[in-house]
């Protein structure tokens, strides 16, 4: 294994992918290092989401390949963890059933995945929600308990869909702040699909920028001035405000 | 607050059986007895036992074609919500089935058939099952796509997906299903009693209204109502413990 393989936790190969004649992605190429997180940034239509479900193995790819540490892969699999946009939470399931339920598919006991789930009910913060349902719960919280989900199956890609687009503001920017010490704290590579350009810059090690019809990277944006920065100064850091601005001048041409 | 609920559920009765005694004491129709008449005639009925005896034979069908009209039901639907091309070939049939006029189908029944229990089961299946195939099939095909993705996501298998995502993401619809089959299967198990070979409840309705004995009639009838309300009470108790989250709304 060469030695750029070990680097990159996902890579992207010439990937195609067609819905009948219409083009979705077109020979997209893409490397996601291991332990960074790596924003699909776009004007919606640009085929993020699709690619993100085609490295998730839920979508097959028309043509290319997906490679997670070094193997390729079409189907879902145990080193890859995804958090939904609008949930995907049961709602005939109690939180701890929910954020349990990719260990009880993966056959773990019921003693065991439960007290997994209950340490990562913990460190999302909904101690006290175990036994709540998810209609009882905010939006916000709906979506700790499936981070919490896609973190207790402990897999070292987290794949995440606009996974903050479906909360108010204030929760949104908590979320910001949680998910960078997450980034610090866990070893993991997360993937993340965004539509906002200031959470893209805010949270990634790496921004892809996607342009569609049809969808290509366009530029890959790595800021780093401000990434050891303290979490509060970020958004007053200049390269932070330039960045945004830049991708703003790129992207603004294909918003009608 | 129990009471407050209950309360209105007691006047909602009484303003109804109150205004059937009243239709009876003024003399609507000479064939209306009071609602007390009525109930003492079930009184006698209880007592004599012919009530018991009645629904010995009733329930025989009922039961037997409301069983099979569920787990055939509720089978054949998942299976045609799952599979597109099962949908265009089953569906229609179920379709049809609902739509028919069932009583006219009945002298078919007994040719083929005869008058005993087979056609009537038969009678009381027509009734119940289309409504639970086609509620079945519906709920299943309206699962969330979000959720069947999420359950694939973290390695379920397609059994896995049927069993924990789609049957109880479906359950309140196929309950809501088993409810109105349940309630056709009693008017199918009734018409089946007047329009085969009067027996059970049936023969008592027929055979009270032949000897002008309205106030059993109206026992009967009375009974029957009572009984499937019953019944339809207990089945949503029933879904009220096994899908405890379910029945407060979706979240999406």
């Amino acid at each position: 294994m060469s030695n750029n393989q070990i680097e990159n936790a996902v890579t992207v190969k010439n990937v195609y992918k067609n819905y009948g004649d219409v083009e979705a992605l077109r020979d997209l190429s893409l490397e996601f290092p291991k332990g960074q997180l790596t924003s699909l940034l776009g004007p919606s239509g640009c085929g993020k989401t699709t690619l993100l479900k085609i490295i998730a193995g839920l979508l097959p790819a028309t043509q290319g390949e997906v490679l997670v540490n070094g193997q390729p892969v079409n189907k879902p699999g145990p080193d890859r963890a995804f958090v939904f946009q609008d949930f995907a939470l049961m709602p005939w399931a109690s939180v701890i059933r929910n954020v349990a339920f990719g260990l009880e598919l993966r056959g773990v006991n019921k003693s065991e995945r439960e007290s997994i789930a209950t340490k990562y009910i913990k460190d999302v913060g909904l101690t006290g929600f175990e036994h709540s349902f998810p209609h009882e719960l905010s939006g916000g919280m709906r979506q700790r308990v499936g981070l919490a989900r896609a973190l207790s199956v402990d897999s070292p890609v987290l794949l995440m869909d606009e996974p903050f687009s479906a909360v108010d503001e204030q929760t949104r920017r908590k979320f910001q702040e949680d998910l960078l010490n997450l980034v610090k704290n866990e070893n993991k590579t997360f993937i993340f699909v965004t539509h906002s350009i200031e959470e893209a810059v805010y949270v990634s090690d790496q921004v892809a920028l996607l342009l569609p019809r049809p969808s290509r990277v366009s530029e890959i944006i790595k800021p780093s001035s401000f990434k050891n920065k303290d979490i509060n100064s970020i958004r007053k850091d200049s390269e932070y405000l330039d960045t945004v601005e830049r991708i703003w001048k790129s992207l603004r041409s294909y918003v009608e | 607050m129990l009471s407050r609920s209950f309360f209105l559920k007691i006047l909602s009765g009484a303003l109804i059986f109150g205004a059937w005694e009243y239709a009876g004491r003024v003399g609507v129709n000479y064939a209306l007895p009071t609602f007390l008449e009525s109930m003492k005639a079930l009184i006698d009925m209880t007592i004599s036992g012919l009530i018991f005896k009645a629904y010995a034979d009733t329930l025989r069908p009922l039961v037997v074609g409301v069983l099979i009209s569920a787990f055939i039901g509720i089978g054949i639907g998942v299976w045609v919500g799952l599979s597109e091309k099962f949908d265009w070939l089953i569906s229609p049939i179920f379709i049809i089935m609902q739509a028919a006029p069932l009583a006219a189908l009945i002298p078919l029944l007994i040719m083929a058939y005869g008058i005993g229990l087979t056609s009537k089961v038969f009678v009381v299946c027509i009734m119940a099952m289309p409504v639970i195939v086609l509620n079945t099939s519906v709920a299943v095909k309206n699962t969330p796509s979000s959720v069947k993705e999420m359950a694939r996501s973290f390695l379920g298998s397609r059994k896995d997906v049927i069993l924990k995502i789609i049957i109880p993401s479906a359950s309140p619809v196929i309950f809501a299903g088993l409810r109105l089959g349940v309630s056709a299967g009693f008017i199918g198990a009734i018409l089946a009693e007047l329009k085969i070979t009067p027996t059970g409840v049936g023969d008592i309705i027929s055979y009270s209204r032949m000897t002008a004995d309205y106030p059993s009639m109206y026992a009967a009838i009375f009974s029957i109502i009572l009984l499937a309300v019953i019944f339809l009470n207990i089945l949503e108790k029933i879904e009220d413990v096994l899908f405890k989250g379910n029945n407060q709304g979706y979240i999406s």
